[in-house]
């Protein structure tokens, strides 16, 4: 008996991010609602905004084609918001479920619940990105990143999902209801918005503009706009990817804690 | 088994408060491995505090709790390596096949492919989900969705089940199949630990019964014991002959009630071996026929009110 107390954190949650993948297949409304927040914006961008914006940015081409290649960041930004919120939303349903009970009382690894989540919403994360990829390359986005650029690009982008995602499980954790953890991470949807992911921050006046300099998404933004155009990415890189690591340590203590809480 | 007079729970002391509410205040149980214990009282008495502090779900404020030798707070992996929950909130996840369902709780108890395969066929058979097997646990009735969910505890073949008011909200069918249930896991050797606020449930299926009221056991026996603590029990006398009869009623002389029924005899007797035998010594001395005998205790609904009710029964209660 004494292999019964060894815990198998691989295996556990290798059956956990199953059980998610298998909640998203069952469950595709949520999943569509997620992917077609950030494509509806980035059509509404482009088609309806995108003429003036793109005169404003003042480039050699200007226009729209200019400012579908400015706006992708936070639009990919923005579906890793949808994303999470669809992650707060599916662990609030789990904590109310009652099943959550069931797997606090087994012998499995404890974190196995929790990193089900988060690795189901980053594989989760990433194919809403591609598609969303997609869809602005067929609408005239033209990236000049190299191979290179490209696999940075994937990094940074799992960084922020994998920073987002524990923060959610969190406030997932935290919501009393559904409806309030769909809710809860809102927020997330509008800081590309109060940032540079629209309009450069040197058009936006006063505090709004300290804010959106210094809020964490723009460094973000920023990265994520170098690595696609090819061009280089600065300090933005460590600024982004360390604003990445305190959140997901934040996220990761928070909602660990959260779940271990015993009344 | 390595020590089979090992008790499968025991607690003592036991004590639990959320803030300055006591919801817990100083329990004492002892489970012998493969009984049926159960734990009775009204909403609010304790019972769902009991079962999560058991079940490793929240830490006792004071007291002590072993499960099956281990102690629920200091080892609380083996505690759970060895007992299985059934809620009344049913623990099922939803989206999932009851087939997913089972295959995932076959997973989490690193099941070899081949044994999951045949665990989860043989429970879907046993539990009478075959059909639904491959239908989302959404769309069960109440009481599929409580046999998915006592079908995924057994997946892992535990040696203690806790069900938490395994019952409620169940039809009368469903409540039998889930009795006849816990008579066949109990044969199996399983200890079961039963809460209800059902007196019928306890008295049908437990070998012992405490009566928790206000986080405090006012009464632990088996149905029979409880039963007897409280006035009300009689005898009921029945005669084929009304010469028998007629000789009864002068043998008991006050002590008896005649029945309305023309033939019959109300005795008050509390139900004990040595009460019941002096009643047939007197009857058997006189040489007086009689049909049939049958002892009526109160039933547990009396008991329960009794021990649980206001501060008029407490007399009764307090010996």
């Amino acid at each position: 008996m004494t292999a019964a107390a060894t815990t198998h954190p691989l295996r556990d949650s290798t059956t956990m991010v199953r059980r998610n993948l298998k909640r998203m297949v069952r469950y595709p409304s949520m999943t569509v609602q997620l992917i077609a927040m950030p494509i509806l914006l980035l059509l509404l961008f482009v088609y309806v905004f995108g003429g003036t914006l793109g005169a404003g940015l003042g480039g050699p081409s200007g226009g729209r084609a200019e400012y579908i290649n400015y706006m992708v960041p936070a639009i990919l930004l923005i579906t890793i918001a949808t994303t999470v919120q669809g992650t707060a939303v599916s662990v609030a349903m789990d904590m109310t479920d009652g099943i959550i009970a069931r797997f606090r009382t087994m012998n499995i690894a404890r974190v196995s619940v929790l990193t089900g989540h988060v690795i189901g919403s980053l594989i989760q994360a990433f194919l809403s990105m591609a598609v969303v990829i997609g869809v602005a390359l067929l609408i005239g986005f033209e990236p000049s990143a190299s191979l290179g650029g490209w696999l940075a690009l994937v990094g940074v982008l799992a960084a922020v999902a994998f920073a987002l995602v524990w923060l959610t499980v969190a406030i997932g954790q935290t919501s009393q209801s559904v409806e309030a953890a769909s809710s809860l991470p809102m927020p997330l949807m509008f800081l590309p918005f109060l940032g540079s992911g629209f309009v450069p921050t040197d058009s936006i006046p006063g505090g709004l503009r300290w804010f959106a300099e210094y809020q964490p998404f723009t460094p973000i933004m920023e990265s994520i706009r170098a690595l696609l155009m090819d061009n280089p990415v600065g300090d933005d890189l460590w600024i982004a990817l360390t604003w990445c690591a305190g959140i997901a340590l934040l996220g990761y203590v928070w909602a660990k804690r959260l779940y271990n809480r015993k009344a | 088994m390595k020590n089979a007079a090992q008790p499968a729970i025991s607690v003592s002391g036991l004590r639990k408060s959320f803030g300055d509410k006591t919801v817990l205040d100083g329990i004492d149980l002892n489970v012998p491995q493969g009984t049926i214990f159960s734990l009775l009282g009204a909403n609010g008495a304790g019972k769902t505090t009991t079962v999560k502090i058991l079940s490793t779900l929240i830490v006792a404020s004071g007291g002590r709790a072993e499960v099956v030798g281990h102690d629920v707070a200091s080892d609380p992996d083996s505690v759970r390596a060895a007992i299985g929950v059934t809620g009344q909130f049913s623990a099922v996840d939803n989206l999932l096949t009851g087939e997913e369902n089972l295959r995932m709780m076959a997973d989490l108890n690193h099941l070899s492919k081949k044994d999951r395969q045949r665990r989860t066929a043989d429970l879907l058979e046993r539990f009478d989900l075959t059909e639904a097997a491959r239908k989302p646990a959404s769309t069960y009735s109440g009481g599929m969705r409580r046999r998915l969910d006592l079908a995924m505890t057994l997946v892992g073949n535990p040696r203690v089940i806790f069900l938490d008011e395994p019952t409620t909200g169940l039809d009368p069918r469903s409540r039998r199949g889930m009795w006849q249930t816990v008579r066949e896991l109990v044969a199996e050797g399983v200890t079961i630990f039963l809460t209800t606020q059902y007196l019928e449930e306890a008295d049908e299926l437990a070998d012992r019964i405490a009566v928790l009221e206000d986080g405090r056991l006012v009464a632990e026996g088996t149905a029979e014991q409880l039963k007897r603590r409280i006035p009300g029990g009689h005898v009921l006398l029945q005669f084929s002959e009304p010469s028998g009869f007629q000789t009864a009623q002068r043998v008991l002389g006050q002590d008896a009630h005649s029945d309305g029924d023309a033939l019959a005899l109300r005795v008050p007797n509390d139900g004990s071996l040595h009460s019941l035998k002096a009643l047939l010594d007197r009857l058997d001395h006189e040489s007086v026929d009689v049909d049939t005998l049958s002892v009526h205790t109160p039933d547990l609904d009396d008991v329960f009110l009794a021990l649980t009710g206001d501060s008029d029964n407490e007399k009764v209660i307090n010996r």
